[in-house]
């Protein structure tokens, strides 16, 4: 169970799931009110490789902030790692998030004045508040894992595009989450870097056992995962399991 | 190096030509104080000094005489009409004494016996209305530098000898080892007369002074205004210019004397260098707003250029206080670089202007005064307006919603 400082209440440590939401929903506006979330019940296990899909405001992207403790519910419980997310004030969500949840988005946004590797233990300093001989080594393996060690020391603005994606799914490792959230992960890449890319998010979830939640628009992608769960309307219209899932270019 | 000191640095690094140019901008602002009080400063200075330099902080004399109004033989007061009497040189009663209680009184640091009376200056057919000033030159030197003052011969007061200003030299025809008489008179009675030699030549920088004051020994002027074994003020030095009013009115109130202090007397130079001081005051304060304005609209758009980055930072676990002080740190940081770059500026400026412009006598027309306090005041100002000046944007960052970057990049 990940350490967020000073308690809320824990949940029983049991072989409880890893992430559990029961009737999620989430409103906009005052006025005028949309109903993004309606109700949402989901659970990731441990280890899971899930593909989050639907259409265009379908609430994939609003589900992926709840999921990753970014947003709070209107309405519901999430449960991750065993925390009851709803009774953590904001710094422990924001620690709980920090250590247990790593992120990968469509744009990789990483910090241009720094070095890939530097980039890579962003979450790692801010977390211990000063660089440290350790968190360079595990920078600089995570940076060899994705195939990038001998860029370590370049800029992010002198990497190509899937370079830089892969530097950002270094940086989501380096805390060693539990949940790494993906959201449209290839979309900005070509086929060749996205393959790399996709590829990688599966060799490490299946090394480190840690689980993936992918937001895709893409069938073919999300038919290379284990899970696929398809929202329509705020609410989840399918979960479905690949009975194999394949790992390698269709 | 902590968290947020690495990435503030990064940050200001990365916005190279940003960061040089608030830096000028402060640096100019800073350098600006720095002159201007400086310059401010040491023109006061000198202003004081050339005013102290021939008074004292305080003049104690007795007060003013008084009629009294007898009430008649009824007990009742009739109309009268009350003349002021004219004032004539009179000594103080046991002056011994209440010098000695000035003396003791905290902040005194010198006091001098003296007797000031008007009096003719003649030679010849010419003629000059002088203010005869009776001292003792050990204890008068400790008030007023007379020796500094002296341009010909020597402070010799000895017997019948005075030292003279320039200008009354130059009216009477007179230079050191002449003589001259030294006539006081009344309507009711005739003063002494005396022959004096003039011993030594005084220029104050003033013509008027030069022109009207006329010193001798004090035993000699005891006799001319009739006050044997009296004196009719004491002069005294305090250890601050600026407490002579609070030391007159101790004076005051220990000795139940007059005490005039220069401050008083010199109502309007004390206007004028307060006067002075508010505008130095409004012209650092828009020079700070300016300051501040630079370093927050820098920080502001630095926040806009990098909210995807704070977003990010922020959905990776680095906390709202950690952002905010990411951002105050690169306020202290250009407060305290543009401070430094200021205090060259300044000091640079000060010592051009000093070294431009110079009097006849090579003093400097505009006297600049620099010392390590002003510019650890404006360091410390500089930090301080950086520091407050980051506040609104770090606290802007700190807000910034990772979950709206994600969702609208």
């Amino acid at each position: 169970m990940v350490d967020v400082g000073p308690p809320g209440p824990p949940l029983p440590a049991t072989s409880d799931p890893l992430l559990r939401l029961e009737g999620v929903t989430k409103d906009f506006g005052t006025r005028v009110v949309t109903h993004v979330l309606r109700g949402i019940d989901l659970i990731v296990e441990p280890g899971e490789f899930l593909a989050l899909t639907g259409p265009s405001g379908s609430g994939k992207t609003t589900l992926l902030n709840l999921i990753g403790l970014l947003d709070r519910p209107t309405a519901g419980r999430i449960e991750f790692d065993g925390w009851d997310v709803g009774q953590l004030d904001d710094t422990q969500v924001t620690a709980l998030r920090g250590r247990g949840i790593g992120f990968v988005f469509q744009f990789h946004y990483l910090l241009p004045a720094f070095t890939a590797q530097e980039n890579v233990m962003l979450p790692l300093l801010a977390d211990r508040g000063r660089r440290d001989l350790e968190m360079e080594e595990r920078a600089a393996s995570l940076l060899t894992e994705v195939g990038l060690a001998e860029r370590a020391a370049y800029r992010a603005t002198d990497l190509s595009g899937g370079q830089q994606q892969r530097v950002a799914l270094a940086r989501a490792l380096i805390m060693r989450p539990r949940l790494v959230l993906a959201d449209e992960p290839t979309g900005n890449l070509d086929t060749e870097s996205g393959d790399q890319v996709f590829e990688l998010l599966r060799a490490l979830n299946d090394r480190y056992g840690t689980s993936f939640i992918i937001v895709t628009h893409d069938d073919g992608l999300a038919a290379r995962c284990d899970r696929v769960v398809h929202l329509i309307d705020g609410q989840v219209a399918s979960d479905s399991r690949n009975a194999v899932a394949s790992h390698t270019t269709p | 190096m902590p968290f947020e000191l690495l990435v503030a640095l990064r940050y200001l690094r990365e916005g190279k030509g940003q960061t040089w140019l608030i830096l000028t901008g402060v640096g100019v602002g800073v350098g600006v104080i720095i002159f201007l009080s400086a310059l401010i400063g040491g023109l006061q200075e000198s202003l004081v000094a050339r005013t102290l330099g021939t008074q004292a902080h305080v003049v104690v004399r007795p007060r003013e005489e008084m009629p009294r109004v007898l009430p008649s033989s009824g007990g009742a007061v009739r109309e009268t009409q009350v003349e002021r009497p004219a004032q004539r040189v009179r000594s103080i009663v046991q002056w011994q004494r209440a010098r000695a209680d000035i003396a003791r009184l905290e902040g005194v640091v010198a006091t001098a016996a003296t007797i000031s009376g008007a009096a003719m200056a003649v030679r010849g057919d010419g003629a000059s209305s002088v203010m005869v000033r009776g001292i003792e030159p050990e204890s008068y030197r400790l008030i007023v530098p007379l020796d500094s003052f002296l341009v010909d011969g020597r402070i010799d007061l000895t017997g019948f000898r005075a030292v003279i200003g320039t200008k009354l030299a130059r009216d009477l025809g007179l230079s050191v080892g002449d003589r001259f008489r030294l006539r006081v008179g009344t309507e009711t009675a005739d003063g002494a007369s005396g022959v004096y030699t003039v011993s030594g030549l005084f220029d104050f920088g003033n013509e008027d002074l030069n022109e009207r004051w006329v010193f001798v020994s004090l035993r000699a002027t005891q006799s001319m205004f009739g006050l044997e074994g009296g004196v009719s003020t004491i002069e005294v030095k305090g250890a601050q210019i600026y407490d002579a009013e609070p030391l007159a009115q101790a004076i005051a109130g220990r000795t139940g004397l007059e005490a005039n202090s220069w401050m008083r007397t010199n109502a309007q130079l004390l206007t004028g260098l307060r006067s002075q001081n508010a505008s130095s005051v409004m012209i650092q304060t828009f020079v700070i707003l300016a300051v501040a304005l630079g370093i927050a609209s820098v920080l502001a758009v630095s926040v806009v250029q990098k909210s995807r980055e704070i977003g990010i930072l922020r959905a990776t676990g680095t906390t709202t206080r950690q952002v905010m002080r990411i951002f105050l740190i690169q306020g202290a940081i250009l407060g305290s670089l543009g401070s430094a770059v200021g205090i060259a500026i300044g000091v640079g400026l000060g010592l051009m202007f000093s070294r431009m412009a110079l009097n006849p006598d090579g003093s400097p027309t505009f006297p600049v005064t620099l010392d390590a306090v002003l510019y650890l005041r404006s360091a410390a100002l500089a930090l301080g307006v950086g520091l407050a000046a980051a506040v609104l944007p770090a606290r802007r960052a700190a807000r910034t919603d990772p979950a709206e970057i994600i969702r609208y990049g």
